[in-house]
């Protein structure tokens, strides 16, 4: 048989890794942290990771008919965005605040850019900020841990409203567990630890202290992490960079770094947000420039700056100047 | 011994690998083409009505950077007519029906003591005989053999490592006939005057190292057992892997004090020298999915495609794809009318269902492509680029040293047509420069 053949540009053959099987993986990673996130706070923390998933999703659909876009839902980024969002909201935020989150991520801050691969920002972190710019008080009321069953976890009643570890410390909340967190946060790393430290740097390790949704457990997002980076989904040189530098300047500045890394969105920021491949430099080189970057304007943030965190911002400035990085730790050619 | 990037597509040589070659026996038709290598095509020597022998030249050119044609096949002239080419465009071709006798031209008979010849003659042999690069490239390898002024060569480097998926023909030509391929070297490092020569052969072809270490018998020549991975085999990388030398940016190996050839170079320039028979024959794989018996081939030059894959029993299954080469960098053809030239390995058709068409997605910005890509280029920029027509800046950002090995293409999880932009891109970037 002679027939017409269809013809295309090599290569003929393909790696069977997809955009849709990496961000797939991504949420798959985060799901550990996100369950943790639905046992500490409960039922009502569900809401907002089903809402804020479900929201981006729909925006995300939206966007494509009105835009008149093939529909993106397959590739799963709006998906792994919703989550994103969701992991990074107080736990107990009142419903339309995912669904706002969700909508100034998917349409405003990937969408009206051109949608996958073409925004600047990590959307889901723009979504953070839009509504901590907006709504400060909603953004930092943080729910106690609560007990499995509880009627506040159940959601039948309203939580007791507590503080985060780093807002604690930075005096913006004032509350009984000042001090010792305060003692926690300037202790020598050779001291010896007291019970109650113990006790503190086990809920900052496994989850059982306030704070956003899905960061408070250390523990399942470095599992989740580390899985990614065994996979060869996201470089090392990241998460290390990051957390290397926030490390390094706390011992510098005469704080414990072991508490800087446990507390907040460090973990969660430089495994899940700052390695988000479309706002992140490419090279290597850059990717370390890059963490470093993350590292530092988080730490300059928490000591100096007037909110107690600044993992999100730190991120988005890097995101800024992301294409600069890149432009400049170019790789050697071969034969040049 | 790794050299960076680089990507592990599945192999696929098992289908093949294991199978000696089989002459395959003259066409009826052949279709020699008069530009099958990189230089100025040459014009036709017989016209229409010529009777013509096997190894008989047909086609000749006057310029330095060219190698003239031969017939394949004993036969009658039938005319000189445009003919699908494999690079997917019309070329003129001698068209020669054959009588089915091969019968040798007067010029192809063996030479006594060719291991005394001097420089100068094995040269012109070699110009005489037609023989360019055969592993694809195509470039008269009388040209490498003279060096311009000022130029000192020292090493003979030898591809062997056949890093294209699915093709065999270099691994059998190792195993079968190492000895060709050690006289081949001995008489270019004679032509060369130099005292070195390395071979390297990719890991996965056990038995072809086993047999050229066996059948070199000089200490000067090193086989060199190399990792598996794609390209191993581009000569850029090849030499610097070889000889630690990195060719500049581009120049030409000669500028790194080397030359290098292919296996199936160095046997055929050992037949050329010794039994005086032109490039009119060449070992190739024909493979894939939708041939029915994926065999090792010697093929007469200028055989149509129909008539190789017919040869190995026929498609199987819906043949959707053909392409000459490998996977990699094979050109698909749009039919299997195109004849082939000196330079293809391969003939290898994909059918239905057994391979993949992805479609393009957004590029996500993964910098995949710069973890794999050899030269260390940043393809999805340069993709990029060439999109926006900034092809001054993608010059800059050194579009012209992609080898359009594939490796981007191949890695992309948003299945970009990376090549593709790269390929149309240079040659926009040669145009300008030309202007």
């Amino acid at each position: 048989m002679s027939g017409q053949f269809s013809v295309r540009v090599s290569p003929h053959v393909f790696d069977g890794n997809t955009t849709s099987k990496i961000m797939f993986t991504v949420i798959l990673a985060l799901l550990p942290a996100a369950v943790a996130g639905a046992y500490f706070f409960g039922l009502k923390a569900l809401d907002v990771i089903l809402l804020s998933c479900g929201s981006a999703v729909f925006f995300e659909y939206a966007c494509n008919k009105i835009m008149g876009r093939k529909v993106s839902l397959k590739d799963g980024s709006a998906l792994l965005t919703g989550l994103l969002l969701a992991l990074v909201l107080p736990p107990h935020a009142p419903y339309w605040v995912p669904i706002v989150g969700a909508f100034i991520a998917i349409a405003i801050a990937k969408q009206a850019f051109g949608g996958l691969g073409a925004n600047i920002f990590n959307p889901a972190l723009v979504g953070r900020a839009f509504l901590l710019a907006s709504w400060p008080q909603v953004m930092t009321s943080w729910p106690s841990v609560l007990k499995v069953g509880s009627p506040a976890w159940m959601g039948v009643t309203d939580a007791v409203t507590g503080a985060t570890p780093l807002s604690i410390v930075k005096g913006v909340d004032a509350v009984s567990a000042a001090t010792s967190l305060s003692v926690l946060k300037t202790s020598s790393i050779f001291g010896e630890l007291s019970a109650s430290s113990i006790s503190i740097y086990k809920g900052l390790f496994y989850g059982s202290v306030g704070g956003s949704l899905g960061e408070t457990s250390a523990f399942l997002l470095l599992v989740g992490g580390l899985f990614l980076i065994l996979k060869g989904i996201i470089d090392w040189r990241i998460p290390a960079g990051f957390i290397g530098t926030v490390f390094v300047f706390s011992l510098v500045f005469g704080e414990n770094p072991f508490f800087h890394i446990l507390a907040g969105g460090v973990i969660i920021g430089a495994f899940f947000m700052a390695t988000d491949y479309v706002t992140s430099p490419t090279t290597k080189k850059g990717r370390m420039v890059f963490a470093m970057g993350c590292g530092l304007i988080t730490m300059v943030i928490r000591f100096w700056g007037g909110a107690p965190e600044g993992v999100s911002f730190a991120i988005l400035i890097m995101n800024a100047v992301t294409p600069l990085i890149d432009r400049h730790t170019r790789p050697r050619r071969f034969g040049t | 011994m790794a050299f960076y990037g680089g990507v592990h597509p599945k192999y696929q040589k098992e289908i093949s690998c294991s199978k000696p070659f089989e002459s395959m026996p003259s066409p009826e038709i052949v279709h020699i083409f008069l530009s099958q290598h990189i230089g100025a095509p040459c014009t036709q020597t017989v016209s229409k009505g010529d009777k013509v022998f096997a190894g008989q030249k047909v086609g000749e050119s006057e310029a330095f950077v060219s190698a003239p044609v031969h017939s394949s096949v004993s036969g009658v002239v039938v005319d000189v007519l445009p003919k699908p080419h494999p690079s997917g465009l019309l070329s003129p071709a001698v068209v020669i029906q054959s009588d089915g006798q091969d019968k040798l031209h007067k010029s192809v008979k063996p030479r006594k003591n060719f291991d005394k010849l001097s420089q100068e003659k094995i040269i012109e042999l070699v110009r005489e005989a037609g023989i360019v690069g055969m592993g694809g490239a195509m470039f008269p390898t009388h040209v490498k053999l003279r060096p311009p002024e000022g130029a000192i060569i020292d090493t003979l480097v030898v591809n062997g490592a056949e890093c294209e998926p699915y093709l065999t023909c270099d691994h059998r030509l190792l195993v079968e006939e190492p000895e060709k391929i050690f006289s081949g070297m001995k008489i270019l490092m004679k032509a060369l005057g130099v005292e070195k020569a390395v071979v390297g052969i990719e890991e996965n072809k056990p038995d072809g190292i086993k047999a050229l270490s066996e059948a070199v018998e000089d200490p000067n020549i090193k086989v060199v057992s190399l990792p598996v991975k794609y390209p191993q085999g581009a000569e850029k990388i090849l030499v610097k892997v070889l000889t630690g030398r990195e060719i500049p940016s581009g120049k030409l190996p000669l500028d790194s004090g080397v030359v290098v050839e292919n296996v199936g170079t160095l046997a055929a320039v050992h037949e050329a020298v010794a039994y005086g028979k032109p490039l009119i024959e060449r070992s190739l794989t024909c493979t894939g999915s939708g041939v029915t018996e994926p065999k090792n081939l010697r093929v007469k030059i200028g055989t149509r495609m129909k008539d190789i894959i017919a040869y190995c029993g026929g498609y199987k299954g819906t043949p959707e794809r053909l392409f000459v080469g490998g996977p990699m960098m094979g050109i698909a053809q749009p039919t299997d009318e195109a004849s082939i030239i000196k330079g293809n390995n391969g003939v290898t058709v994909f059918s239905r269902g057994t391979f993949q068409d992805p479609e393009e997605s957004p590029c996500i910005r993964c910098g995949k492509c710069l973890e794999v890509c050899p030269y260390t280029l940043v393809p999805f920029y340069l993709a990029s680029l060439v999109e926006a027509g900034k092809f001054s800046r993608a010059k800059e950002w050194g579009i012209l040293d992609c080898m359009e090995c594939g490796a981007c293409g191949f890695i992309c999880p948003a299945k970009r047509f990376l090549v593709q932009r790269l390929k149309y891109g240079k040659a926009k970037v040669m145009e300008a420069g030309r202007k």
